[in-house]
């Protein structure tokens, strides 16, 4: 990958805050450093209140360019990205793979070669292969930010969540989070397994034995059989969506008998603590992985994440492409 | 004509020889062997106007002296994708890719286009081979019809066409039933069925090993058992029927330990392992390398320790390369979906002798993994430096280091994981039928 001088703003001693990423892309949050964490979400802090204002607009991004690029469906992640860049004031474009030339049979790296000949600042990828935003940050100058990829990583998901939970609980460390539900094939639990655990969170996981991702315990992380084993332990409580296509590829029997054993219901949740915080990145499958009283009840802090999305993404925005030369200034 | 390689140390794995020699050809045979042979048994001295003559003219007496003399090397795995994906290796640039390695034999596997499974095709192969490979060429028939898996190849007119094995490589057998009858009918032609063993209900959607990376890149894993459940399947199959099976490309621990107790039973099975089983892990695929990508795909380091030891002790007959070409246009795409495979021919050699470096094995059992073993599985009168035999010979410098660069690779295809790996111990002269074919740069 090539050297992007100047955007790397070098790791100052310990404790000193950073001025920028370390590389030019967004990739996974694996290779993410604690200070650069911590510079996104305190970014975004400062990015949240625009969201607020009357006028939810400022003119950071102005005449930048972002490309959505979406070879999956997507709802919240491709409207939060594209309300982050417009809040800034950068153009952006939505390319959805229905409407790309990808049915025509070009491949990825033609199709992301071409968009970067038109010069964007940014290029934003959902895809469902593992990976594929990597070989596009491999051969494009352009920044790529993830917005997912296969079961791999979800980045800017991860973010969110940290972003919700600090904000909720003014720390991480030391808290104890459990993710449950399908994480074989959730990027959504591989982020945020990587981030919780930079932080210093525990991460509990549990779910259908099907869904444990083979030696899943040297990430640091704790498996349970069961829910109600984890419910009473954790200060955050998250949800998976369940994908329905999975039942009858033999991961479970029913959604019925899933959600009887793994979903978050009033019942399991009597257990938890007072204070718990219950998450879901959506979409929500009501009645199956959690309980409508659940999800719309005092615990949930579901929207807040959703939120949050948008205050994390302009960060992100600002950071991989205005970042460079206003570091040293306020965003607003 | 004539050639004399002086004081070379003369491996010869079929009748553990080890000791420096002279080894002089005539025509297409080895004619005598012994120290001390004079340079005036070569002949009248060289021109180099001679009728069908050498790419290296003018040499008729080579001195072996520091250099290693094995049996010129024998693939009884690769894949040269002629006819149909002429685009990605022909028969000539396998060859010359092979003679670059130090093979003076290829056993091609037959799922081309259209798939080796009738003699048409395999005389096709032959009569391309004839006229363009520099190395000899030794077709694999298909097993079923088009690979398919539903009815049995011509075997018998195969067999007459010149096909040296049958193998539906690249796909399972997974009708055990058929594949029964098709053990006992080929045992009736004397034909060994090699046997790519994964059952691909446990393989799924899997693109790599599944396991911790796996985990961490979010990948479809494929588990050890996909390809144990089927050797442990076929060795059973080979008792109830009594024929010979051998085991493709085996990756991995638990395969090396069914294999061991299968033959300790005394069923007739061999095995091959690739050089990537025994030189890379799964962690060569962060980064989403599509040249990390093959089937079966790379293990741990548990099993790259199994494939050793069975390696050593014999569980493991032979080292394959299962070279299998692809162009960008299957690997330059997203991990999922990029073809498998890898290339081989040109880096199994130094790979091997790794094994040699590092005290697994010696120099002698390593060489017979790649010559005598492979040529008695596949039935062939090669792999051997013996008076009387065919002069297929190679001669290797076990000190030559080279970095791989795979835009040097005589092969069509680049897909190699082995980019930028410092290697030693290459082939600096390969000798076909008498016939030098191929002489490396290194030697002046």
């Amino acid at each position: 990958m090539a050297d992007y001088e100047g955007r790397s703003a070098g790791r100052g001693p310990s404790g000193k805050p950073l001025l920028g990423l370390a590389g030019k892309d967004i990739l996974g949050i694996q290779e993410m450093g604690l200070g650069e964490i911590e510079l996104i979400l305190d970014t975004a802090e400062s990015f949240k209140e625009v969201s607020t204002r009357e006028i939810k607009k400022v003119p950071t991004l102005r005449g930048k360019t972002v490309i959505n690029l979406f070879f999956e469906a997507s709802t919240r992640t491709r409207t939060s990205f594209e309300i982050a860049a417009k809040r800034l004031s950068a153009d952006t474009i939505n390319i959805s793979a229905s409407s790309s030339s990808v049915v025509k049979g070009e491949t990825l790296i033609d199709t992301a070669k071409n968009l970067e000949a038109m010069k964007p600042d940014c290029l934003v990828i959902r895809h469902s292969a593992a990976g594929a935003p990597h070989l596009l940050a491999r051969l494009m100058d352009v920044p790529v930010i993830n917005a997912g990829d296969g079961a791999h990583e979800h980045p800017t998901q991860a973010l969110l969540d940290l972003f919700t939970v600090r904000e909720k609980r003014g720390k991480i460390a030391g808290l104890k989070v459990a993710i449950v539900g399908d994480i074989l094939h959730s990027r959504v639990a591989r982020s945020n397994i990587f981030g919780f655990t930079k932080m210093g969170a525990e991460i509990h996981l549990t779910g259908p034995e099907t869904m444990r991702p083979a030696e899943v315990e040297r990430l640091g992380v704790r498996w349970y059989p069961r829910l109600e084993e984890v419910v009473s332990e954790v200060d955050v409580i998250m949800m998976l969506r369940i994908q329905l296509e999975r039942q009858g590829g033999g991961f479970f029997p029913t959604l019925r008998e899933y959600s009887r054993f793994f979903g978050l219901n009033l019942e399991v949740l009597k257990r938890a603590r007072p204070e718990v915080l219950i998450m879901h990145p959506g979409p929500l499958n009501r009645g199956v992985e959690i309980a409508p009283e659940v999800a719309d009840g005092p615990f949930s802090v579901i929207l807040d994440q959703v939120t949050n999305g948008v205050a994390v993404r302009m960060a992100l925005l600002y950071l991989l492409t205005g970042g460079e030369r206003e570091a040293n200034r306020s965003p607003s | 004509m004539n050639l004399l390689i002086k004081n070379a140390r003369v491996i010869d794995p079929a009748s553990q020889t080890d000791r420096p020699m002279d080894v002089l050809v005539e025509g297409e045979k080895i004619v005598e062997i012994g120290n001390g042979i004079p340079e005036s048994r070569v002949g009248p001295s060289p021109s180099e106007s001679e009728p069908g003559g050498s790419s290296f003219p003018g040499r008729r007496v080579i001195d072996g002296t520091g250099k290693v003399l094995v049996p010129g090397l024998i693939d009884m795995h690769c894949h040269l994708r002629e006819p149909g994906f002429e685009y990605k290796e022909t028969l000539e640039s396998g060859s010359r890719a092979g003679a670059a390695g130090g093979y003076t034999s290829l056993a091609c596997m037959a799922n081309t286009l259209p798939v080796n499974d009738t003699r048409a095709v395999t005389e096709y192969i032959l009569r391309q081979a004839r006229g363009r490979a520099l190395i000899h060429i030794f077709p694999i028939g298909a097993v079923t019809k088009a690979l398919e898996g539903e009815s049995l190849a011509e075997m018998g007119e195969l067999k007459e066409a010149g096909v040296v094995a049958l193998s539906d490589d690249g796909k399972p057998f997974v009708n055990a039933g058929l594949f029964r009858r098709a053990l006992e009918y080929a045992k009736g032609f004397g034909l060994t069925i090699i046997s790519h063993c994964e059952d691909p209900n446990l393989t799924g959607q899997g693109v790599m090993n599944e396991g911790f990376v796996s985990t961490t890149l979010g990948l479809r894993g494929i588990p050890n058992a996909a390809e144990e459940v089927m050797v442990l399947r076929d060795i059973a199959l080979s008792e109830l029927t009594g024929a010979r099976i051998h085991f493709a490309h085996i990756s991995t621990a638990g395969s090396v330990r069914a294999v061991r107790d299968g033959k300790a039973r005394g069923v007739k099975v061999t095995a091959e392992t690739a050089p990537h089983y025994f030189s890379l892990t799964d962690e060569a695929v962060r980064g989403f390398d599509p040249n990390a990508k093959m089937n079966p795909p790379l293990r741990t380091a548990k099993d790259v320790a199994a494939i050793i030891a069975g390696l050593k002790d014999g569980t493991l007959d032979a080292i394959a390369t299962d070279h299998a070409p692809q162009t960008s246009i299957e690997k330059d795409v997203e991990f999922d979906y990029a073809a498998n495979g890898i290339i081989g021919l040109e880096t199994a050699l130094p790979l091997t002798l790794k094994l040699v470096e590092d005290g697994h094995l010696t120099l002698v059992e390593a060489i017979g993994k790649l010559t005598v073993y492979p040529a008695r599985i596949l039935g062939l009168s090669k792999g051997v430096i013996q008076v009387g035999e065919d002069a297929d010979l190679t001669l290797i410098d076990l000190n030559l280091q080279r970095v791989v660069e795979v835009s040097q690779f005589k092969s069509k295809s680049r897909n190699s994981p082995f980019q930028g790996w410092k290697l030693k111990g290459f082939a600096v002269m390969t000798i076909v039928a008498g016939r030098i074919v191929y002489h490396a740069p290194e030697l002046s």
